[in-house]
């Protein structure tokens, strides 16, 4: 029982962090701190839906930025043809994202292990060449979003406080969602087929469909975080669905610990702050990054999660 | 006579040059129990898996319930009645007891795109896992990780798994196999009560455990059945006693 109060202490001091973030920011007058601050939030919003097929599903998506970019060029691009609704822009970004996962998913999930994880790479590195052909849409140098998305009074995103917190607030939501969804019906078989394919193929349930549907909505929900990054930055470009960028999300969530709700949150926090801070100290801090992050995964199995577990038991 | 549950017709699966599975052909009748019998390498495996859905055959054909199943996949087989327990125990490791069988009997209660609720406060599929739990004598270790259990545990949790799916017949691939003197004693005893609801095949080494459950044996010796009929029979046969018995017995007064 008291492993469980040390990693909900730390859960729970991290989310009121997030959640008094902007009163630190205004208080300080630290603006720069929010604007970071927003991108952890959004790119934990992409963790955790990677999170829902790799550490629950068992699915090792090495493709997951695309969404990134389809969610971010799909706001990009309605602005630049005149639709600057939010309420069109992010249905639109979620819609494209389910549809690119439908497709990507059903040819990906005929394989298994290894090819899994090239599959959905290069599927990813095919919607980053896409990207980059785009010429209309300022294809290698990307596109500028010069408007946010507008929600008519409703949500104003370019006042920085109110789009943190409608970062936050999407993040919690897709996180309480995950939550519903791995211990549902659903969710059970999902992990289950993790755990045993053949045995839940034997009790009668066909893998493939209900991973298929897992993989959708884990896209749909990072597709949620491309069209809220697009707006951060206001702008995109096939970067952002660059392999690397898949790397650092799988990076996060086996940092944060696989399979946990808050996992992913932790990892990207600690992830962006560390990359950050270590960049601000050297050019290189790739090479002090590296190591770390091995050390962390070779000591700490179950990333932070696992570890402030072990901690609580002592 | 009426149209056996299973019946297996002229089934052939090679793999390269070797027929594991040799025109073999057997029925099962309701509420029979039959055991498959045969020395290491006689194909047993194989033609459980040919029947449970795992493993396509060459040829030949299998019914159920005068359905032809041959080619469904393993989890609409599973759906019309058919559930199966593996030789090398095939379990959710990282779930609880009640989970692994609650599971099954999700598997069999309505549509799993549910995302919402919770499953684990479904009262009539938690009711249903403890009643296998139950029937097979697990019910103190329902929320116990099944990677915490013992090997004999595991055996009869495998067991619990299927009879949760409510099947017609049931399919063991070596129940006992790994079990210690009493585990097995307690195993074939609770096969025995199972009998009674339930049509049985069963793949087993172990002989006594075999003659004193079966209704009718059949041998599998290289793929193919040399002989079937009631234990005395089987018994009785030369050919099964040249070829299988005989060997077998001299393997478990060394081992």
């Amino acid at each position: 029982m008291k492993a469980l109060t040390v990693s909900k202490a730390v859960t729970a001091l991290v989310l009121a962090g997030l959640v008094l973030l902007p009163l630190y920011s205004q208080l300080s007058g630290n603006i720069f701190i929010l604007t970071l601050f927003t991108r952890i939030v959004i790119l934990a919003l992409a963790a955790a839906s990677l999170n829902l097929i790799m550490g629950y599903g068992g699915m090792m998506s090495f493709g997951h930025a695309a969404y990134l970019g389809i969610g971010g060029y799909a706001v990009g691009i309605l602005a630049q043809e005149g639709v600057g609704s939010g309420f069109i822009q992010f249905p639109v970004a979620l819609a494209a994202s389910a549809l690119y996962a439908l497709v990507i998913g059903a040819l990906s999930l005929r394989t298994r292990g290894v090819y899994f994880i090239m599959i959905t790479l290069a599927f990813a590195q095919m919607a980053y060449y896409v990207a980059s052909g785009l010429a209309r849409y300022g294809g290698d140098d990307g596109l500028t979003v010069y408007k946010r998305s507008d929600f008519s009074g409703l949500i104003n995103l370019s006042g920085r406080v109110q789009f943190y917190y409608l970062c936050l607030a999407c993040l919690l939501g897709v996180i309480f969602l995950i939550w519903r969804i791995v211990n549902s019906r659903f969710g059970l078989v999902v992990q289950g087929l993790r755990s045993n394919e053949q045995r839940m193929q034997a009790i009668g349930f066909p893998a493939k469909r209900y991973q298929l549907v897992c993989f959708v909505i884990s896209g749909t929900m990072c597709g949620l975080a491309g069209a809220l990054l697009a707006n951060n930055t206001d702008f995109v470009s096939p970067a952002v669905m660059y392999w690397t960028r898949s790397g650092d999300l799988m990076v996060m969530v086996i940092l944060g610990g696989m399979g946990t709700l808050f996992g992913p949150v932790m990892g990207a926090v600690v992830y962006l702050l560390l990359e950050e801070f270590l960049s601000q100290i050297t050019e290189y801090w790739a090479l002090i990054m590296g190591p770390l992050l091995l050390l962390i995964v070779l000591f700490g199995r179950g990333g932070i999660m696992g570890l402030l577990g072990r901690a609580g038991r002592g | 006579m009426a149209e056996p549950l299973l019946r297996v017709e002229k089934l052939v699966r090679r793999f390269g040059g070797i027929t594991a599975t040799d025109h073999v052909s057997l029925d099962v009748s309701a509420g029979e129990l039959h055991a498959i019998i045969g020395p290491n390498g006689a194909g047993k495996t194989t033609l459980i898996s040919q029947l449970t859905g795992h493993l396509s055959p060459h040829a030949g054909s299998v019914s159920l319930g005068g359905r032809d199943i041959t080619y469904l996949p393993a989890y609409r087989r599973c759906a019309l009645g058919l559930a199966r327990s593996f030789q090398i125990t095939s379990l959710l490791l990282d779930f609880t007891a009640a989970d692994n069988v609650a599971l099954a009997a999700q598997a069999h209660a309505g549509t799993s795109f549910r995302f919402f609720a919770n499953a684990r406060k479904e009262r009539s599929l938690r009711d249903a896992a403890h009643a296998a739990l139950d029937r097979v004598g697990l019910s103190h270790r329902a929320d116990v990780v099944v990677s915490r259990l013992s090997h004999g545990e595991r055996r009869e949790l495998e067991l619990a798994v299927a009879l949760a799916s409510k099947p017609k017949i049931l399919l063991l691939d070596e129940p006992m196999a790994g079990l210690g003197v009493t585990e097995s004693q307690r195993m074939v005893k609770l096969l025995q009560d199972l009998r009674k609801e339930v049509s049985i095949v069963l793949v087993e080494h172990d002989m006594p455990a075999v003659f004193a459950l079966a209704d009718r044996i059949s041998v599998l010796v290289y793929g193919r059945v040399i002989a079937s009929g009631d234990p005395a029979a089987i018994r009785g046969n030369d050919e099964v006693k040249r070829a299988y018995l005989g060997d077998q017995h001299v393997v478990t007064r060394h081992g």
